[in-house]
């Protein structure tokens, strides 16, 4: 039977919702579980969750930097005896997963949309392969990939136990000096879990203002595709294609695009896909999940009036 | 009224493409010999002047840190080459004697039988095979990939090979060719310099070879710049081609004529198409069709995209998939649109970038070796103690009277222009040129400008399959499949005149394989904008032919092929 | 200063990236070229360099022979030396191994400072230099997409889901840098031509460890789902609404 740790990230007091997705997930794969919060005067999150949580409480590991935390960890699995590890995709997991995987001498699996305990699953290749990973070491590491799993709050008796704190020196050489305020802006695309596309059926740039419009309700952000780029209607940095960024956000709202394969190759990883286009023949109608055959403008204005009157 | 391309020039000139050196002498690049153009006469050159460096080292040492330098524009050697190919192999032969059997090089097998299929829209009925295309003890190749052998053994020998790099002007001194300069990286789209520009540079050689392929940018400035040009103006075809992985071997070689090209003679449609195997598991299809054509809505790519559907061509590609598309144009004006010299000070012309093609056969790649090989001993009798450099290069020419290009081009020399007067009358006149040798019918027959050719419209394209993604494709998707992937912040490459009558807007939208012209909004006096999408291009060359102009765009733009 | 560069070779993305059905691992027969990503470190790597007026840029690999070809670009950009770790044991190398080669080799060059691209284009894997770093016991950075050195230590502008964090190190020290750092220089005609004569070395795999994981089954992507398409008739708005909801996104 597995027993499996799960990194528990957190910010601004609470835990983040991708790290509650893979605890669910350790709870679902059967077997003992436990999270691990690590930090500064970080007890309390650890109470609001409601499983066995592990938390490791030091003033050197206030700032969210991944070396201590590689330290914290691998005494937890040495001590506890864990054999399965998993994170959920962030910036600093990554650091810590692979920092982790090279102190204990594990595998490291990454990309992971399942798990069963002892095969994960991992799509690649711009997801047109989906490929069944294994370990072939004592303990398990695995990062899920962002946006796979639901967060579900775990509803179990809240068990909170102190984890040992014991520091290599050069894990605590990297220093904060100055720690990221949140995001002033919408997310950039690459990182957005929604984006609003506009292609050349917006008609002119002036209607982009619709694209922003509907990205602001959804709390997403905005891209292009080449043609309206090389048209001048939007920087580059906001397209999206094989010349352009490549994509992968929970959904994906196409306005006016034709979806051609240099554009699909850019935003084919996204989970859905809707699209609202007047050409019934469009190819982005071939691999949207949401087709629209219609007048954007008629339709996008309406659109956004009613996700924002659902937020509020 | 019907209108000609060729009233629409391009806002180019000559001049564009010919300067003197600026760079300051010490930064300057130096290099013994500079061939432009990685394909099979500039590499032959390269591999031959190698194999003479080999054997004169004394020689060779005169020639400095950089003996021989290649420029290629293409990403790597092979990135920009495509045809068909069943290969001649005796210019692969005469350039590795006594070094390479023909079992050592990259072709995919031996030609083991053939047919020449005429076909309707329903059926394929075979006919004898012109003596002019038996291919007997020819083989197979995908030219991409051999160029990308023969620039391997170029390297062993020595040669520099600098991939991504356009050479954007002729250097030309004292009426002399000095070198040549290479294009700016990192500009945008309207041609500010970016954070990593890096400016061009002056290469100087002493002796250079242009072997740029059809339409050679530098070649077609030193044509007008030292009165190169022959008695009668080229004229090309646009050959659009795929490369599919297929379920059943094909074991033969097949051409086929007719269907779906119309043979009435007010529509000037000369071409066929070709159907190669490459190995057992793949196979290699296209359409070639002379751009003399007149119907603005004949599209090259969407003619081979028909073919396909033709029961007796379906079935060869059943099961298989299409991993390759690619398109160029070849020259079609074979002998009597030679240019007059192939030589100027400093300068050796060689390839198709000359024309060196013979059209019944299909063959040109084994005369682009020669003319490399033949070229590169010119240039090394430069090195000679005492000779004339004007000497050893004219006596290139001299060479190039004297070997098998010239004797097989001068036989077949009128065969093209006959098919000018339609399938019928032309494929009569073809039979009696093969019979007599070119001696009947006598004479040179005179080529006309495929840009000259005023345009009819018809509703063509109301015919043109439906793309399904699985054996009919959209040029977007071709245009994928070719590799394709140019940054799109960069300068436009493509000239044309931007405000044409609609005739000829739709001309070239359906003409140009990969999409790169689009009608757009109508002016109000009869003219619409053309909407351009350069980062499209795959550098086929047919804009050229056909009252536009091609230059290179930044190195290492285009397509990327492996496999054509 | 010595900064040594990691770079990866990866199939050139023309060759088409495929999956070689007898290894069940990523086809690497065809053209490598410099993974897009690393030439960001190595352009970052040239540009430290040129600031300080001293120092070796030398980029470190592990990968086939023909890999040397590819490592060739960064000697052209202006690297100094290019040091390859080649060996048919580490064929497929999964993170675990690739990190112990490189640290073996890097301890070996004993850099000031060791860069990474931020991800390999081919196997999306976005952690490596953490790896590299715990078995060096290095400080690490990631993310970074401002840096100044000096004095022995370094300041990173580290991007996070949150910001901007603002981090200092002492060097030796690892920093993998993002895609917004810099602008790669194309590399000179001179540089071209001068990279062959540049030093390149071969070595062995000092330690091999072996993989930590496998692949075990490959499996085409799942189906999308019901696809729904249908025409405006005035309801689309509300029907798309309805569709997200059902999907939990708004």
């Amino acid at each position: 039977m597995a027993k499996t740790l799960v990194f528990l990230e957190h910010h601004d007091g609470a835990v983040q919702k991708g790290s509650l997705g893979v605890l669910a997930k350790a709870s679902q794969i059967g077997g003992e579980f436990a999270g691990a919060i690590i930090g500064a005067d970080v007890r309390a999150v650890g109470e609001s969750v409601g499983a066995s949580v592990w938390v490791a409480e030091d003033a050197r590991l206030a700032a969210p930097l991944p070396q201590p935390r590689v330290d914290v960890l691998a005494k937890l699995v040495r001590d506890e005896g864990y054999d399965t590890v998993l994170f959920a995709q962030s910036v600093l997991a990554a650091d810590i997963a692979a920092g982790l995987a090279a102190r204990l001498g594990s595998g490291l699996n990454w990309g992971l949309v399942d798990f069963d305990g002892e095969t994960g699953r991992a799509p690649a290749l711009q997801d047109t392969v989906v490929v069944d990973v294994g370990w072939s070491t004592p303990v398990r590491i695995g990062i899920f990939r962002a946006g796979a799993l639901d967060a579900e709050a775990l509803s179990g008796v809240s068990d909170v136990r102190d984890a040992g704190v014991e520091l290599e020196d050069f894990s605590t050489a990297a220093e904060m000096v100055e720690q990221a305020h949140a995001e002033q802006q919408g997310p950039s695309i690459e990182d957005a879990e929604i984006i609003v596309a506009g292609g050349r059926g917006l008609g002119e740039p002036e209607k982009f203002a619709l694209a922003e419009d509907l990205a602001r309700a959804l709390g997403g952000a905005v891209a292009a595709t080449r043609a309206v780029v090389d048209a001048g209607w939007y920087p580059y940095s906001a397209q999206v294609g094989q010349t352009g960024k490549t994509v992968s956000p929970k959904l994906y709202v196409a306005l006016g695009i034709s979806g051609a394969i240099q554009h699909k190759v850019g935003m084919q990883g996204s989970s859905v896909i809707v699209a609202i286009n007047k050409d019934p023949n469009a190819p982005i109608f071939e691999y949207a999940d949401l087709g629209v055959v219609g007048d954007l403008h008629e339709i996008v204005p309406k659109l956004t009036e009613l996700v924002r009157s659902r937020k509020s | 009224m019907s209108i000609r391309p060729s009233e629409f020039p391009p806002p180019w000139s000559t001049s564009d493409a010919i300067a003197p050196p600026t760079d300051p002498v010490d930064e300057r690049i130096e290099v013994g010999f500079l061939i432009v153009g990685a394909g099979p006469a500039g590499l032959a050159a390269a591999i031959r002047l190698g194999q003479l460096m080999e054997e004169d080292p004394a020689t060779a040492e005169r020639l400095g840190e950089v003996p021989v330098a290649v420029l290629e524009k293409g990403k790597a050697p092979g990135a920009h080459l495509l045809s068909g190919a069943v290969v001649n192999p005796r210019g692969l032969q005469r350039l590795f004697k006594g070094r390479k059997r023909i079992d050592e090089m990259p072709f995919y097998g031996e030609v083991h039988g053939e047919s020449v299929l005429f076909l309707t829209k329903h059926r394929a009925v075979r006919i004898p095979t012109p003596p002019t295309m038996i291919n007997h003890r020819n083989y197979v190749a995908s030219l991409s990939r051999l160029g990308r052998w023969l620039a391997e053994e170029a390297e062993e020998l020595g040669v520099t090979i600098l991939p991504e790099t356009s050479g954007e002007r002729l250097l030309v001194d004292g009426g002399r060719v000095v070198g040549v300069r290479t294009g700016d990286r990192g500009r945008g789209r309207r041609g500010e310099e970016l954070g990593n520009f890096e400016p061009g540079s002056d290469i100087a050689a002493r002796v250079t070879i242009l072997a740029e392929g059809t339409q050679g940018h530098l070649t077609g400035a030193a044509f007008e710049r030292f009165g190169l040009r022959g008695e009668n103006p080229q004229v090309w075809a646009l050959g659009v081609k795929e490369v599919w992985k297929v379920a059943k071997p094909l074991d033969h070689v097949i051409h086929t004529m007719g269907w779906p090209l119309r043979p009435a003679k007010k529509f000037r449609e000369f071409g066929g198409s070709f159907i190669y195997p490459m190995g057992d598991d793949m196979v290699t299809i296209g359409m070639v069709v002379g751009l003399d054509y007149r119907d603005t809505e004949l599209s090259v790519h969407d003619l081979l995209q028909e073919l396909k559907t033709h029961p007796r061509v379906k079935r060869i590609l059943d099961g298989g998939e299409r991993v390759q598309w690619g398109a160029k144009t070849i020259p079609e004006g074979g002998f009597v649109a030679l240019p007059s010299r192939f030589h100027a000070p400093g300068l050796l012309l060689c390839g198709d970038g000359v024309g060196l093609v013979n059209v019944p056969a299909l063959k040109g790649i084994h005369y682009a070796v020669e003319s490399g090989r033949l070229a590169a001993e010119a240039a090394w009798r430069t090195l000679a103690r005492g000779a004339s450099m004007r000497l050893a290069l004219a006596s290139y020419d001299g060479s190039l009277r004297e070997s098998f290009i010239w004797r097989d081009l001068r036989e077949v020399r009128n065969m093209r222009q006959a098919f000018g007067r339609g399938f019928y009358v032309g494929g009569a006149l073809a039979g009696a040129m093969t019979a007599s040798k070119g001696r009947f019918p006598p004479g040179d027959a005179p080529t006309e400008r495929d840009a000259d050719q005023s345009l009819i419209s018809t509703d063509r394209a109301g015919s043109y399959p439906a793309a399904d993604g699985k054996l009919v494709f959209d040029k977007l998707s071709s245009v994928f499949a070719s590799g394709n992937r140019t940054r799109d912040d960069q300068p436009n490459h493509i000239r044309i005149q931007e405000k044409v009558p609609r005739e000829l807007a739709e001309l070239w939208a359906h003409m140009c394989p990969a999409q790169v012209y689009e009608v757009g909004e109508a002016d109000g006096d009869g003219t619409v904008t053309v909407k351009l999408a350069p980062s499209n291009c795959v550098q086929c060359g047919a804009i050229t032919a056909k009252g536009g102009r091609l230059t290179p765009p930044e190195g290492g733009s285009g397509p990327e092929y492996t496999v054509t | 200063m010595k900064i040594a560069v990691c770079v990866k070779a990866v199939p050139d993305a023309a060759a088409g990236r495929r999956i070689d059905p007898a290894t069940m691992r990523l086809d690497r027969s065809g053209e490598l070229a410099i993974s897009d990503f690393d030439t960001y470190a190595v352009e970052e790597g040239l540009k430290l360099k040129e600031a300080a007026g001293e120092g070796e840029v030398v980029v470190v690999s592990m990968g086939p022979e023909k890999a040397m070809d590819a490592l060739r670009k960064a000697l052209a950009m202006g690297a100094d030396r290019a040091v390859l770790i080649t060996d048919s044991a580490l064929e497929n190398s999964d993170v675990l191994e690739t990190a112990v080669a490189l640290a073996g080799a890097l301890q070996k060059e004993g850099a000031d400072l060791v860069l990474f691209g931020q991800q390999s284009a081919d196997g999306g894997g976005a952690c490596l230099w953490a790896a590299v770093a715990e078995k060096l016991r290095y400080p690490v950075v990631s993310q970074v997409s401002e840096l100044t050195v000096g004095d022995g230590s370094l300041t990173g502008k580290r991007q996070t889901e949150f910001g901007y964090d603002t981090i200092r190190a002492p060097m030796p020290a690892i920093v993998a840098v993002s895609d917004a750092i810099n602008t790669p220089r194309y590399p000179s005609l001179k540089g071209i031509m001068g990279a062959k004569k540049k030093p390149q070395e071969t070595l062995g795999a000092s330690e091999a460890a072996g993989p930590g994981t496998t692949v075990v089954a490959l499996n085409p992507p799942p189906p999308r789902g019901e696809a729904q398409k249908f025409e405006d008739d005035g309801s689309a708005a509300d029907r798309i609404v309805e569709f997200l909801a059902e999907k939990r996104l708004v």
